[in-house]
């Protein structure tokens, strides 16, 4: 793989200083939320995106104001990314009215018109056309707005991918389609599942260009993000961004990791992480010290310890909330 | 020896069609290949090529004639040595006399059936015009167009094609390639990509070339549409609108023939219609494209050239979830709903020949399920028998029919007979296939046991 590095010169101590708060947020919310799992705190399936940080964080940094996210089950880091609240997230996985969904939509399925994130989708590769249509609307209503669809290197074996790939440049819709490929499709590595070893080229036979980045480096998927985005906002249509990245942990909570070695993961924590590049980039550059990323990460940890306070305490929903938003009714 | 060229039945449903115009001349000489005419089907206008080579000798039917029946003849093909004269007045009877059966069996299959329409809550003065279900459903997506910008039509062969079965007739004249859009075949896509556009704004109508294919969209309409509104607390849902032909045509064989009425009855978070009349399709298409909730919309494809009375109003809606009561009677209920209607309306009619007074009840929604309409009437008539195309198992007769068990058991003198389509996949030739659906006389005989006669 010959994926793009950017240089890391031209990069502000505040942006620097933005990204690593933004990924360290993430990790230290997911890690607790690993915890409450472990707890039985949080029920069901839970897919924790940590090792993959640079992704998302990357990526919002080329967003603009209304521009739209949609994304599979993996999808904590996103909301976070985007501004949503980490209370209401984490709420939201402890099953909880505080949660965004009032905690009828769980660890998959949160939504926030507010911050233009359209889910948290359970059904792998579902929300590739679901990202294609937010852009169609966009294009409709003229209003100059990108939507970025994420999905995994999984999912990018599912047909209705590739139905949406032929419409989306049919139709020129302004999405940037992001293959977060983290390796494994569940438990299958790429290289079982998947014909080809760059998925990024796949576009190029409905004539959407693509390209493969180095998704552990945020500065790398930032500068692509923005090429991506200015392609779409200038109404060239789709373009197709295959960061490469790792999961670190198991596909849900309850993956027994039978498929890679130990050694494999540690090799990736310690060489390639995302956190830890920029960590390495603000000290080197001596944009801080030390003591001033302490401080940070004693900070982000009261956010996290916070929520999930905040989701322990959170009442369940009541029994009402059973039968309420199964329709929605007509305004008078 | 000369020929009579017959009226060609061009689509499955096809009984009768327009001899549009024709590009022949009296006196022209064909060949094989050649295009003599224009005929307007139910579904399209379409060419009509010779099949034999001659001259033509007489055109039998002025081109704009409407109501042609399938194999009447509309021409005479002459050989190259031949005169008019010659040609044989015994292969004219044959030919004319075939025609005279085709337009008999047309004219017995969509006899009108005598209604009396209760519960119309119309303006005085109210007037009517003649439209068919495909008008009505036509007139219905032009007007919320017209009044909302953000309604269009998205599916196969909407615009230039001017629709698979005409619903779209002119529409993209009107509204132009944005509005009326024509997807690649391409379901599970599509139907996604909608969803995404309700998600961001917009209300679509999704129009599946049959809802066959909609199989394929299955996901994008349960997992997407149906269950976003609840998953995400009341925040955002999908009000848009699924819509297309359901249930059996006429000899296309199992997998073109199926009823999906109990299929999308079953999930919370669809809002379900089936109408029968063309009042109905335009007045409750209204309403579905204008809720907020997504809506699956079940036309029938053998309904679509049927006619009825419409009113006439600007903007005639119908509410979702209210049945209608076709007939009032006494001595039994009769409830059914889509095409099943035709069978619940003839029935009536035998009925009333018998004596016996038949409550019919068009359910036109399936969800929101009017059941209080059914209960009522039950605890007046104290027999039910219930009609539809779709298989038994699960069917929403079944349904009915536990709903009146909890909720009317008092009231009934005989258990209810839920009428079917058969429990078995549509075959394709034509005695079996009307085996399988359900009829008149199946109707019928289980009226007769309810009632004890």
């Amino acid at each position: 793989m010959a994926a793009k590095k950017t240089s890391k010169t031209n990069v502000s101590k505040d942006d620097l200083l933005h990204y690593y708060r933004e990924m360290l947020l993430i990790r230290r919310f997911e890690e607790k939320a690993g915890q409450l799992y472990g707890m039985g705190l949080i029920g069901g399936f839970c897919h924790l995106y940590i090792g993959q940080e640079a992704v998302v964080v990357g990526l919002e940094a080329a967003a603009e104001e209304g521009d739209k996210r949609v994304t599979s089950y993996r999808d904590h880091g996103h909301m976070l990314a985007c501004g949503m609240d980490a209370n209401g997230v984490m709420a939201e996985l402890t099953g909880r009215s505080g949660g965004y969904s009032k905690g009828k939509g769980g660890s998959m399925h949160m939504f926030s018109k507010e911050k233009h994130f359209y889910g948290g989708h359970g059904i792998v590769g579902a929300q590739v056309p679901i990202g294609a249509g937010l852009a169609f609307a966009d294009k409709y209503l003229g209003n100059g707005r990108v939507t970025f669809a994420y999905f995994g290197d999984g999912a990018a074996n599912q047909g209705q991918v590739y139905e949406t790939f032929n419409m989306a440049a049919l139709w020129d819709l302004p999405v940037v389609f992001v293959i977060e490929n983290n390796q494994y499709a569940m438990g299958t590595s790429q290289q079982r599942s998947t014909s080809s070893a760059e998925i990024y080229e796949r576009g190029r036979a409905f004539g959407i260009p693509g390209e493969a980045i180095d998704g552990m480096d945020v500065l790398a998927v930032k500068a692509a993000g923005e090429t991506a985005v200015a392609h779409c906002r200038s109404g060239k249509g789709p373009y197709i961004l295959e960061i490469k990245t790792y999961r670190y942990r198991g596909h849900s909570m309850s993956d027994p990791a039978k498929y890679r070695t130990r050694e494999e993961v540690q090799k990736i924590r310690e060489e390639k992480d995302a956190i830890e590049h920029v960590r390495d980039l603000l000290l080197t550059g001596k944009h801080c010290t030390e003591e001033d990323l302490k401080a940070i990460d004693k900070e982000i940890k009261a956010v996290v310890n916070d929520s999930a306070e905040f989701a322990k305490q959170s009442p369940e929903p009541v029994l009402d909330e059973l039968w309420t938003d199964i329709y929605a009714q007509a305004e008078a | 020896m000369a020929i009579e060229i017959l009226m060609p039945a061009l689509s499955p449903t096809m009984e009768e069609g327009i001899l549009g115009k024709w590009l022949v001349a009296e006196g022209d000489k064909v060949s094989s290949g050649d295009i003599l005419a224009e005929i307007e089907t139910d579904k399209a206008t379409m060419e009509f090529e010779a099949v034999d080579e001659g001259i033509i000798g007489k055109l039998l039917i002025k081109e704009g004639t409407a109501n042609v029946a399938v194999n009447s003849a509309i021409a005479i093909l002459l050989d190259e040595d031949e005169s008019l004269s010659d040609a044989t007045p015994a292969a004219r009877q044959a030919a004319s006399a075939a025609a005279q059966t085709a337009s008999e069996l047309s004219s017995s299959a969509q006899a009108p059936v005598a209604v009396q329409v209760v519960e119309h809550n119309l303006p005085e003065n109210t007037t009517f015009k003649s439209l068919t279900v495909r008008e009505a459903i036509r007139e219905a997506m032009s007007e919320e167009m017209r009044s909302d910008q953000t309604v269009y039509l998205m599916g196969e062969e909407v615009a230039e094609y001017q629709g698979a079965y005409k619903i779209s007739q002119g529409m993209l004249d009107e509204f132009g390639p944005k509005r009326v859009i024509d997807t690649p075949i391409t379901e599970h896509g599509f139907a996604g990509i909608a969803v995404g556009a309700a998600f961001g704004g917009l209300k679509p109508v999704v129009e599946f070339m049959t809802f066959n294919f909609a199989m394929q969209a299955m996901d994008h309409i349960i997992n997407s549409a149906a269950k976003t509104l609840y998953m995400s607390g009341g925040q955002m849902g999908a009000p848009m609108v699924f819509r297309g032909p359901n249930g059996a045509a006429a000899r296309v064989g199992a997998q073109h023939s199926q009823d999906y009425a109990a299929w999308y009855a079953h999930i919370p978070g669809l809002k379900v219609v089936m109408p029968y009349s063309a009042d109905d399709a335009k007045g409750l298409l209204k309403s579905a494209i204008r809720d907020p909730n997504p809506v699956i919309f079940l036309e029938n494809e053998i309904l679509y050239g049927q006619s009825f009375q419409v009113p006439d109003l600007p903007d005639y809606t119908v509410p979702l979830g209210k049945a209608r009561i076709w007939r009032e009677g006494n001595d039994i209920t009769l409830v059914s709903f889509g095409i099943g209607m035709k069978y619940a309306l003839e029935t009536a009619n035998q009925l009333a020949e018998m004596g016996v007074s038949a409550e019919v009840i068009d359910l036109r929604c399936l969800r929101p399920l009017d059941t209080d309409t059914v209960v009522n009437s039950v605890k007046k008539t104290n027999r039910c028998v219930t009609i539809e195309e779709g298989f038994p198992v699960c069917s929403i007769g079944s349904h009915i029919s536990s709903v009146l068990m909890q909720e009317a058991f008092d009231y009934l003198d005989a258990p209810v007979i839920t009428c079917t389509g058969k429990d078995v996949p549509m075959p394709y030739a034509a005695n079996l296939e009307k085996l399988a659906l359900v009829t008149t006389d199946e109707v019928m005989t289980a009226a007769k046991s309810v009632l004890y006669r």
